[in-house]
């Protein structure tokens, strides 16, 4: 298991009181963790961002935009970016699932590219503009394919949700830049919206409840594409 | 996952000379590979060295009217680009039918070239692999060996090379660019870069240390039909079982590459030279020598029908 030196992040919750079960269970985890690793540990940084060798745990500097706002973090190496959005911002929208790149829950938005945010490291994320599901929209201001999740019930548990709808905002993007797919009968034409499209550049993303079905309707109600 | 220190390296020159004088040092551009076997401590670099801002990112036309593919170019980025939809088709269809548009946007050219084997035993860590762990043995002779490699095997290797990539590249006689730690540059032949298990699987290119891919190259388009059959046991995102690279000539002349099958991409240009005989002819050649397990041999005649598909595909 991956020990990350964690601190209780600021920047998104300076103005709010209220705290949930789960932001409690985290800054006590916390706190248990800060306990067990003395200061001492956090190697200092060189200029280049670059982490220090010979330190017992090395750290980096990585800034971040997510979701619109800019963050400096100072990170155990080893942190993804996916842990860095969870554990250190607590965007816990982007959910860990397998943590090896094969369910995509953990699906995020950087520099407009869907990616697995579990198979990348934070550090080598900087100065990228990241979306998560928080980003895209919120109760009451739904981002269309949030809505269209909603209405279709293209989920059961919702664990995969996240990352399905960040999958398939991303990749009605990717049929729009003319990147074809494994379905595309012709590689000279630009792709077509077709529900065996959206089946096909879906595939990296598992939902085990299989809403797979009401996941293609919301998404085919959105592309305006005829099933 | 074991702790490991980071730099950026700002030229293909720096990053190369950097890895060779850092033990335990690798290089990471997309880390689709080589984070997911961090975490399993099946590789463990105690120095990365982040070759993501290189700017090796372009596709840029050569002077022999080929096309320099650079190494940090995305799968998603190299598959949609027009000349290579349109001249080296077979290249498109190869990463198209790999992974998942998230693991395309983030692995990169030289990535995929350098992917281990997801031979379930080298990935068991409780287990014997040559590879892994050289001399400890190979649990997949003997064991459960249906996904395994059926020629070019070796009694301490079965594993199979997971790209689909590098099949249609092979196809394509591409080669590739590397710098090395002193500045000195090289050009491999895709024939020779990847490497058959031998005594020494774990040895799998023929890289030397620190030694950083800067570019694949294509030669000049050869013209022909081009597909890529991939057959396996989901209808999309998991390896080849088998999967045949056909560029096939309106007089029936052509190349195949095989995946799936082999350590590396399993082409022998005799076995082209037996296209105008038939199917029979140059699966014949292809597979002289074959090692099957009873688990894997269904790959043989699985093999002979997809090519079959692929020659009668192409005569259209």
């Amino acid at each position: 298991m991956n020990k990350h030196t964690r601190e209780p992040s600021t920047q998104n919750r300076g103005n709010t009181i209220a705290i949930s079960r789960r932001e409690l269970l985290a800054v006590s985890a916390a706190s248990a963790t800060a306990a067990a690793l003395p200061h001492a540990v956090v190697a200092q940084p060189s200029a280049s961002g670059a982490s220090t060798p010979g330190s017992a745990i090395p750290t980096a500097k990585v800034s971040l935009q997510v979701n619109g706002a800019g963050h400096a973090l100072e990170l155990d190496t080893r942190t993804t970016l996916l842990d860095a959005l969870r554990e250190h911002l607590r965007l816990t929208g982007p959910k860990k699932g397998c943590d090896h790149g094969q369910c995509g829950a953990c699906t995020v938005i950087v520099d407009g590219r869907r990616i697995n945010s579990c198979l990348s490291l934070a550090v080598m994320n900087e100065g990228r503009n990241v979306t998560t599901i928080e980003g895209l929209g919120k109760p009451g201001s739904l981002h269309p394919m949030q809505a269209a999740f909603v209405k279709h019930d293209g989920y059961q548990c919702g664990y995969c949700t996240p990352g399905q709808i960040c999958s398939a905002v991303a990749m009605l993007g990717e049929i729009q830049a003319g990147i074809p797919s494994h379905a595309s009968a012709d590689l000279a034409v630009p792709p077509r919206l077709t529900a065996v499209e959206f089946r096909e550049r879906m595939s990296g993303n598992i939902c085990r409840c299989g809403a797979y079905s009401n996941i293609v309707d919301a998404i085919v109600e959105v592309s305006g594409a005829k099933a | 996952m074991k702790s490991f220190t980071y730099e950026r390296a700002r030229s293909p020159l720096e990053a190369a000379a950097a890895a060779s004088r850092t033990q335990g040092a690798k290089f990471i551009a997309g880390g689709t590979n080589l984070l997911d076997l961090m975490k399993l401590e099946i590789e463990q670099p105690t120095h990365l060295i982040d070759v993501n801002g290189l700017a090796l990112d372009k596709i840029e036309p050569t002077s022999d009217g080929g096309l320099r593919i650079g190494a940090l170019v995305r799968n998603t980025d190299l598959a949609a680009d027009m000349r290579v939809r349109r001249d080296y088709g077979v290249l498109s269809r190869a990463l198209l039918a790999g992974a998942s548009g998230q693991l395309r946007n983030a692995a990169t050219t030289a990535g995929n070239l350098l992917q281990r084997t997801r031979c379930p035993y080298f990935y068991d860590t409780n287990q014997p692999c040559n590879k892994r762990e050289p001399g400890s043995g190979c649990s997949a002779i003997g064991g459960f060996s249906r996904q395994h490699a059926v020629i070019g095997t070796s009694d301490a290797c079965i594993a199979t090379h997971p790209s689909d990539m590098a099949v249609a590249m092979r196809a394509l006689d591409a080669t590739v660019e590397t710098v090395g730690s002193s500045g000195s540059t090289r050009r491999i032949p895709i024939a020779d870069f990847h490497r058959l298990p031998g005594n020494t699987p774990h040895v799998e290119t023929t890289l030397q240390p620190g030694e950083l891919i800067t570019a694949v190259t294509l030669p000049r388009p050869v013209g022909g039909m081009h597909s890529y059959h991939k057959v396996r046991d989901r209808a999309s995102y998991a390896f080849a079982l088998v999967s045949v690279a056909a560029i096939v000539q309106k007089d029936g002349s052509g190349r195949i590459a095989l995946g799936g099958v082999a350590h590396k991409p399993w082409r022998l240009e005799a076995a082209d030279a037996a296209l105008p005989q038939g199917v029979k002819a140059v699966a014949a050649r292809l597979f002289d020598g074959a090692r099957t397990t009873h688990d894997n041999e269904f790959k043989l005649p699985l093999a002979e029908r997809t090519l079959a598909a692929a020659l009668t595909q192409a005569k259209g």
